[in-house]
């Protein structure tokens, strides 16, 4: 398992990357969520008008 | 090519188009990164100075290529938007600004980890190159900070867009930092007189990497447009089709 200690600075080199891709995620699930929570507040507020308008 | 401009500022249209390409600049994106991250990691050889710690080159190079590309993005947008007070334009630099501000944050911290080895420091206050980067993701923190303090969205957009174009001269200055000054950063390694100062076994993955980010940055800010698209025609009629079918139906 060699790669692993990376000839010591392993502990450098897998953080580096663990942070890169647990960003990447991040901004990911970030995006989602954000666009799911507009196109819900729309449609409630929407449901809302036509209810009212009944 | 003037007519596919004209359309691609059609929200309705936009919004449709972005969500085909998406999956693409996506899939391309991840296979560069697993590419990049497989023969960085274990294909190129340890470099003969800095050894195997040198191959955080192959995630903070891309980061911090991205968190100026990103600013870059956000400020031509926004000067767009102000001069043709075009809204999709502001709704790309609105996008840009969060993914700015995560890839620069990411550059600062790998790069904080890269110097620790290296260097013998996480952080040097004074540094130009370290400092230049952190006022990026002030400059981030300040355009998003005064967005969400004015309500009004074309207010908002006029006022973050002559914030981002001011603080758009900090770009040139990251990048030329470690030229001008003396800094503990090291040289270009890519863009430089006399071509990139790199073998090729390590060159193709940095280069994989940087490609890859940049596809993987613009699926992700398509989606983010999306979102800001679908809020600011939240009023017209295809959103509220397109949202809630049941009304008209």
């Amino acid at each position: 398992m060699g790669f692993l200690s990376m000839g010591g600075y392993g502990p450098y080199v897998w953080t580096a990357y663990a942070l890169t891709f647990g960003v990447v995620i991040i901004c990911v699930a970030q995006g989602r969520r954000r666009h799911r929570r507009v196109w819900n507040d729309l449609r409630s507020r929407l449901q809302v008008d036509t209810e009212r308008s009944k | 090519m003037w007519t596919f401009l004209h359309k691609l500022s059609s929200p309705p249209y936009f919004y449709d188009l972005a969500a085909k390409m998406i999956p693409w600049f996506a899939a391309t994106g991840v296979l560069l990164i697993g590419y990049g991250t497989v023969a960085g990691l274990f294909f190129a050889p340890p470099d003969y100075q800095q050894k195997d710690a040198f191959r955080i080159i192959y995630v903070h190079v891309p980061a911090a290529y991205i968190s100026m590309m990103a600013y870059v993005v956000m400020a031509v947008s926004a000067g767009i938007g102000l001069i043709w007070r075009m809204k999709l334009a502001h709704a790309v630099a609105a996008g840009a600004a969060p993914l700015g501000a995560w890839f620069t944050f990411l550059a600062l911290v790998t790069g904080s980890i890269w110097g620790r080895p290296m260097w013998g420091t996480w952080w040097e206050w004074g540094d130009p190159r370290l400092t230049s980067e952190l006022i990026l993701l002030f400059l981030y923190f300040g355009y998003m900070a005064l967005r969400a303090a004015i309500d009004d969205t074309t207010r908002a957009d006029r006022a973050s867009a002559v914030l981002a174009l001011v603080g758009a001269v900090n770009v040139p200055i990251i990048h030329f930092s470690v030229e001008w000054w003396s800094s503990l950063h090291q040289g270009p390694t890519l863009v430089r007189a006399g071509g990139p100062a790199i073998e090729p076994v390590m060159l193709w993955p940095l280069l994989a990497m940087i490609l890859g980010f940049m596809l993987l940055f613009t699926a992700l800010l398509l989606g983010r447009v999306r979102t800001e698209v679908l809020f600011r025609e939240r009023r017209s009629r295809w959103v509220r089709k397109l949202v809630y079918p049941e009304e008209t139906a």
